[in-house]
């Protein structure tokens, strides 16, 4: 008797613990799974955005892309972006919370905050601001004339490698903190002594980042960088915002042209959309795992 | 005597060696305020002086605010940024901690597994969510409304992780007591784990609503016409066609920027925990 009251009081619990978890798991399927299964199913069709059809053959979205040289422009960006960017900002932000960490230092506090500052500011703010200093007339090209760098101003934004560039820097400028403070949270869980140790084997400060700091924060290493891989797969504000893809698309992002096949002016084209974006969740899920194997491997 | 002279002697070689760190540091600090005072200042000036390169401060605040309510219903965004992200932030918490508190201190295997099966959802591109959201919220008759801004990020995997991971403090047997107390397990959650994770609900709630005050792509999706137009919306339009009055344009930015720069600087220590919240 006593043994079933204590085992329906259980049940009610387990129960309970369903209802609390039910909610979000319901949104969560409605509005990220089932999306992704609707994105495929109209990967494979054809047509404006009411009268969808099933395309023929049916791979059809899937094949137009390799033709489509704005898409490959789209994808080579996205990559060069995150190819150069990426490295240099966590090492720019492994570098920083090193030197950070440091119990001797002065104003760590200050300086935390202000490298931090960045993060504040929307993705569309900072967009404007840099677009705004790199203006033809703008701040950039009036302290570089000054100062007898350039003898006129440069269409930062007009030129497709400068405006690559003023993309990459903006990003750095955005991200760094962000990562930094990943990297005191996990330096903070390294202890002290792992660095006198070090110190007193005499290894120097180069040596110490290299064999002591990068191998310990080697999760939050795997993590940032899966998070940065991600964030820069999907880029869309920077390049909506900063130089509108142009000039004529050529520093145009996969998510950006996804949008403007889709919601944005012109043509619905939600067929070809959709399957570009599954391209990219293959792209995303891919190199997450890449990322996930190599941190994976123990020296 | 002595001994102090040695110990100052050894923090100022210390110090000394530091030169370099505090060099770099500087330049750092300075590349990432810079943008943002120039920010403040660029909004105080005429167009002509910000492509000239004017860095101070100067006296053209008033006419570029007049021209900015001129032309745009700037406190009608800033309105609806507020409320839309006020509602956000309620609604996931509400959401995502229930489900963060019944993963963790409910779990078994079966909540486990679905859980493991949720944290896939952080590879879905949101772009390809886009296309079939706004079909659903277009369906549902809901675009221009609250519900169209708030519904994809009312259940989020980071949400509900970070209240998975931070419900470990939480402590089991006080759970038994209560119990005993006669009090239900929803009761439970709202007398006392509410209470209990106050520093967790604290950093969930700062980045919530600074990522919803910022967000962009989905808004510009589903949020239509003036009336429901949100801050970052209404200054990525400013800066569209040509002749852009550079002055008034980083007016909007500064408004667009400024709560969450005040938040920023009031809150950093949650907004630090918030973004490395779900990873301890």
């Amino acid at each position: 008797m006593n043994k079933k009251k204590g085992f329906g009081l259980l049940a009610k619990q387990r129960a309970s613990g369903w209802a609390f978890l039910t909610p979000a798991a319901l949104l969560l399927f409605l509005t990220s799974f089932y999306p992704m299964v609707q994105a495929f199913i109209t990967s494979l069709k054809t047509g404006s955005s009411a009268r969808l059809k099933w395309s023929e053959p049916l791979f059809n979205n899937y094949t137009r892309m390799l033709k489509d040289t704005v898409f490959k422009t789209s994808m080579g960006n996205t990559f060069l972006y995150l190819i150069i960017q990426v490295p240099i900002m966590l090492i720019l932000a492994i570098l920083l919370a090193q030197l950070l960490n440091n119990k001797d230092l002065k104003f760590r506090g200050l300086f935390r905050t202000l490298i931090f500052l960045p993060c504040a500011t929307s993705l569309v703010s900072y967009a404007l601001i840099f677009k705004t200093l790199f203006a033809r007339e703008g701040l950039i090209n009036a302290m570089l004339l000054s100062l007898g760098i350039i003898k006129e101003n440069v269409n930062w934004l007009g030129t497709p490698g400068t405006a690559k560039a003023v993309i990459i820097i903006a990003m750095l400028w955005r991200w760094t903190g962000y990562n930094m403070v990943f990297y005191l949270a996990g330096l903070q869980n390294i202890e002290y002594s792992v660095y006198e140790a070090a110190n007193i084997d005499g290894a120097n400060g180069w040596k110490t980042f290299w064999n002591v700091t990068v191998p310990l924060l080697r999760p939050v290493i795997v993590m940032t960088a899966i998070m940065s891989i991600n964030g820069t797969l999907q880029l869309f504000d920077e390049s909506v915002n900063l130089t509108a893809g142009g000039p004529s698309n050529t520093t145009i992002t996969m998510s950006h042209y996804i949008y403007n096949n889709s919601l944005g002016s012109g043509v619905a084209n939600f067929g070809y959309a959709s399957a570009m974006s599954f391209v990219v969740f293959i792209l995303v899920a891919v190199l997450a795992l890449i990322n996930m194997k190599v941190g994976d491997t123990r020296d | 005597m002595t001994d102090s002279r040695t110990r100052k002697r050894a923090v100022s070689h210390i110090q000394r060696k530091l030169i370099p760190s505090y060099i770099f540091l500087t330049i750092m600090a300075f590349l990432s305020v810079f943008p943002l005072f120039w920010m403040f200042t660029a909004a105080t000036n005429t167009t002509v002086e910000v492509a000239r390169g004017k860095i101070w401060f100067g006296s053209h605040l008033v006419e570029n605010y007049k021209a900015l309510i001129a032309t745009d219903n700037l406190w009608q965004a800033m309105g609806n940024s507020f409320f839309y992200a006020f509602v956000q932030t309620i609604g996931s918490l509400l959401i995502c901690s229930l489900a963060g508190y019944g993963f963790e201190l409910y779990h078994d295997k079966g909540k486990d597994r679905l859980f493991a099966i949720l944290l896939l959802a952080m590879m879905v591109p949101q772009v390809a969510t886009l296309i079939p959201l706004f079909t659903m919220i277009s369906k549902l008759k809901l675009l221009n409304t609250v519900w169209a801004f708030i519904i994809p990020g009312l259940s989020t995997t980071f949400l509900i992780m970070m209240f998975r991971q931070n419900s470990r403090n939480f402590p089991i047997d006080t759970m038994e007591a209560a119990r005993i107390d006669g009090l239900s397990e929803i009761g439970i959650f709202f007398r006392m784990y509410f209470p209990m994770m106050k520093s967790t609900y604290a950093a969930a709630a700062v980045i919530t609503f600074m990522g919803a005050w910022n967000s962009y792509m989905w808004p510009r999706t589903v949020m239509k016409g003036n009336a429901v137009k949100t801050m970052p919306m209404l200054v990525a339009n400013m800066s569209n066609g040509y002749g852009v009055d550079y002055g008034m344009l980083m007016l909007g930015v500064l408004f667009a920027s400024l709560p969450t720069i005040i938040i920023f600087f009031v809150l950093q220590k949650q907004f630090a925990e918030g973004i490395t919240g779900a990873v301890k």
